[in-house]
């Protein structure tokens, strides 16, 4: 009988327990409803090694989306990367943590480089090769939302992933235009008459993807690897332009415990400031209800970028981050049945 | 084949015979019919297999072509003034990947003050971004330049830029030898580029380089630059066997022989110049004209033998650094440096203004109580009355 011969070596690792939705954990023994990072032949797409901090969001969301996405395109991908944190702790030369082919252009550019690879590849008829950019909210939306936009405009078939984690970690924390109101970061400190971060009407760069009126819009959070990979998998199966926001919580930036990485990310979840959903077109497809509603006050706690909150006088911004998750879960309709809402 | 047409145009078709996969543009004036023609090529299926990408910005555009020379395209587009500074992070980032990517400056001033007029101060706000810099004098050179550009950048796996000298070149209408088609294939083989973003051999382009290896990295440029000096004149020659055309090499004499006053300068003021320092010839006058047409890498060793036997070198340019003065000026000073030949700095043509053969005659006609550098056709009144009036505003406030 010949032996099977498996793509990648499988490594004599310990098996581990793979979380599979907001709260079960599952056998990766059983095939149903597993992640593709329970598998033995998952593509290792970022490879260990790399220098990422401990318990770093966006080295876990790209882990998850670059494999999910090597897995739908049979290896046939190339990777754009923005200047950010998971440039710098994944290709410290001459180190490289990718196991695909991947350039870093610029800060700004990730999205224009991948157009024009993904030209390149049409005109080469290698329509078999898929693109990807990714970036985090800085080179995202605010220093690449130039070329982001037209990307979107010429409707290229690439697929942007953005690793939201808030604010501008790889220079030492500083204000995006995704940090949210009340935050510190290094150049909103709290301190002065209103503490923190400043009250926008914010920056929904998903929202204005889909005002683009391209094929896939959706935002993923990486405590629900599985939501991540089926929205990842999802746009690896659409040509055209593809936008995937990713939340990704920075234990550095934001002041949290390492080990608290996905425990924060589902605290976002659960109180509706991070609503998960899917547009096709520009319109909402498909929205993840909240199984489990907590208050803001929880998913703050856990942060000391928001410890400033707490104190007496500043309950109104407490209260304006509450409305704003109210009014998320009243825009997107994120509570399973209004009786889940006294829970908690 | 001959034809009348404008410059723009003929780079256009030029770039369309060297077979570009991918041509990246955003529109800049004067640059903007040379990508014009490229769409319409592209649209009516003249240029087959070709990707003409419309971007949002000279940044997307040279971006795009950083993507696609990478992923083993072909890669064009061409900017002018405000858009090459736009773009100047990626023209940077071009050359340090080793990107062959070939662009067209319709060199023009940058402000501000706005002008759509010709000087070389975009081309030499770039001079130093590692990419191999060649001028042209006048139309039939950008064809002939373009199509070596390409061989001569995917040779060494450095960018090219071609700078033609904008509405002067670009929107002039003359008569052309349109290359043939079967010619330039002969002259210029497929891209076989030295690594490319291939899922079937990934390689990791762009990393993170710190202090204990980019000083090498930059070396490599620059030797890789170099061996420019030795590619350049080779590949004329091979251009020449095939075109039955000289395109001007690293720098080309207007006369053999030694003179004791050679104008040195950079595209399209060559022409005026040559018709000035013809006449004082003919008065008996020992001069000479000396073009750069390669100014990175910066040619010193054909510039020192161009100017040998030389009193003096009078450098004129259409670049200009306040607070210090001529651009070019400075590298001839540092090429000729132990040679004793004295050199001399005229600044003339800035934002459009013309050099006429009146004004390259009182240039010469100067040179021997020139001390500093000159700026020629200077309306010195103006200028006086309002540093008069500047110092006044200034006096008070220091």
């Amino acid at each position: 009988m010949q032996s099977q011969i498996l793509h990648f070596p499988a490594k004599e690792a310990v098996i581990k327990h793979q979380q599979t939705g907001d709260l079960t954990i599952s056998n990766r023994l059983s095939e149903v409803g597993d992640s593709l990072q329970g598998k033995t032949d998952r593509p290792n797409s970022l490879d260990s090694g790399h220098r990422a901090c401990q318990g770093c969001g966006e080295a876990l969301g790209a882990r998850h989306a670059i494999d999910t996405a090597l897995d739908a395109t049979d290896g046939e991908l190339i990777v754009v990367n923005a200047t950010g944190c998971l440039e710098v702790f994944s290709t410290p030369y001459p180190e490289s943590a990718w196991r695909t082919p991947w350039l870093h252009s610029l800060f700004g550019n990730a999205a224009a480089v991948a157009s024009g690879i993904a030209q390149s590849m049409k005109i080469q008829r290698k329509d078999n090769v898929r693109v990807i950019a990714q970036g985090g909210d800085g080179g995202t939306t605010d220093i690449g939302m130039g070329c982001l936009s037209g990307m979107f405009e010429r409707n290229e078939d690439v697929l942007y992933i953005c690793y939201n984690n808030e604010a501008y970690m790889n220079t030492g924390v500083q204000r995006s235009s995704q940090t949210p109101g009340a935050a510190r970061t290094a150049t909103t400190m709290p301190v002065g008459e209103h503490p923190g971060n400043h009250f926008g009407i914010g920056k929904s760069v998903p929202k204005i993807a889909m005002a683009h009126g391209i094929p896939y819009v959706a935002t993923a959070n990486i405590c629900n690897p599985r939501d991540l990979e089926a929205k990842v998998r999802k746009a690896m199966s659409i040509r055209g332009a593809r936008y995937i926001e990713v939340f990704v919580p920075c234990p550095l930036g934001w002041g949290t415990a390492s080990c608290d990485t996905i425990k924060v990310a589902r605290q976002a979840h659960n109180c509706g400031l991070t609503p998960l959903y899917e547009a096709e077109y520009g319109q909402v497809t498909a929205v993840s209800k909240i199984a489990c509603p907590e208050p803001v006050k929880a998913y703050l706690k856990s942060q000391r970028r928001f410890a400033h909150v707490f104190k007496k006088g500043n309950e109104h911004q407490l209260e304006a981050i509450q409305a704003i998750a109210d009014a998320n879960i009243k825009a997107f309709d994120l509570l399973e049945n209004p009786l889940q809402g006294e829970r908690v | 084949m001959l034809k009348q047409m404008d410059g723009s145009y003929a780079v256009g078709e030029a770039v369309a015979l060297c077979r570009p996969q991918v041509v990246s543009c955003y529109p800049i004036t004067p640059q903007t019919h040379i990508v014009e023609s490229l769409g319409k090529l592209v649209k009516s299926g003249e240029l087959a297999d070709c990707s003409f990408m419309n971007m949002e910005s000279e940044f997307g555009a040279m971006s795009a072509c950083i993507g696609s020379s990478a992923a083993g395209s072909r890669t064009y587009t061409a900017t002018s003034s405000q858009g090459m500074l736009f773009m100047a992070e990626a023209v940077y980032n071009a050359s340090g990947m080793g990107l062959p990517i070939v662009m067209t400056v319709g060199n023009r001033a940058v402000g501000s003050p706005l002008n759509i007029w010709n000087d070389h101060s975009d081309a030499m706000s770039v001079r130093d971004a590692g990419w191999i810099q060649l001028f042209v004098e006048n139309n039939q050179q950008s064809i002939d330049v373009h199509i070596q550009a390409f061989r001569l950048a995917e040779s060494l796996g450095l960018p090219v830029m071609v700078n033609m000298d904008g509405f002067i070149l670009t929107h002039a209408y003359v008569r052309v030898d349109m290359p043939e088609q079967e010619q330039v294939d002969r002259f210029l083989p497929p891209f076989q580029p030295f690594q490319k973003l291939d899922p079937q051999d990934p390689v990791t382009m762009g990393a993170l380089v710190g202090p204990e290896a980019f000083t090498e990295v930059r070396m490599l440029a620059h030797k890789r630059m170099e061996r420019a000096l030795e590619v350049i004149p080779a590949q004329m020659e091979a251009f020449a066997n095939i075109f039955g055309r000289d395109s001007g090499g690293l720098v080309k004499k207007h006369y053999e022989g030694e003179a004791d006053t050679v104008l040195v300068t950079m595209g399209s003021v060559i022409g005026t110049a040559k018709e000035v320092v013809n006449e004082l010839r003919d008065q008996g006058e020992s001069i000479n004209a000396v073009t750069l047409r390669t100014y990175r890498p910066f040619p010193t060793e054909a510039l020192k033998e161009a100017v040998n036997g030389a009193k003096r070198v009078v450098v004129l340019e259409k670049s200009f650094t306040p607070g210090m003065g001529g651009i070019v000026y400075q590298d001839v000073v540092a090429a000729l440096a132990g040679t004793g030949i004295e050199v001399q700095s005229v600044i003339a043509g800035l934002g459009g203004r013309p050099v006429t053969r009146k004004s390259i005659r009182t240039l010469f006609a100067g040179c021997d109580q020139r001390t500093g550098f000159e700026v020629l056709d200077l309306d010195h009144a103006t200028l006086d009355r309002e540093v008069t009036r500047e110092s006044a505003v200034l006096d008070r406030i220091i």
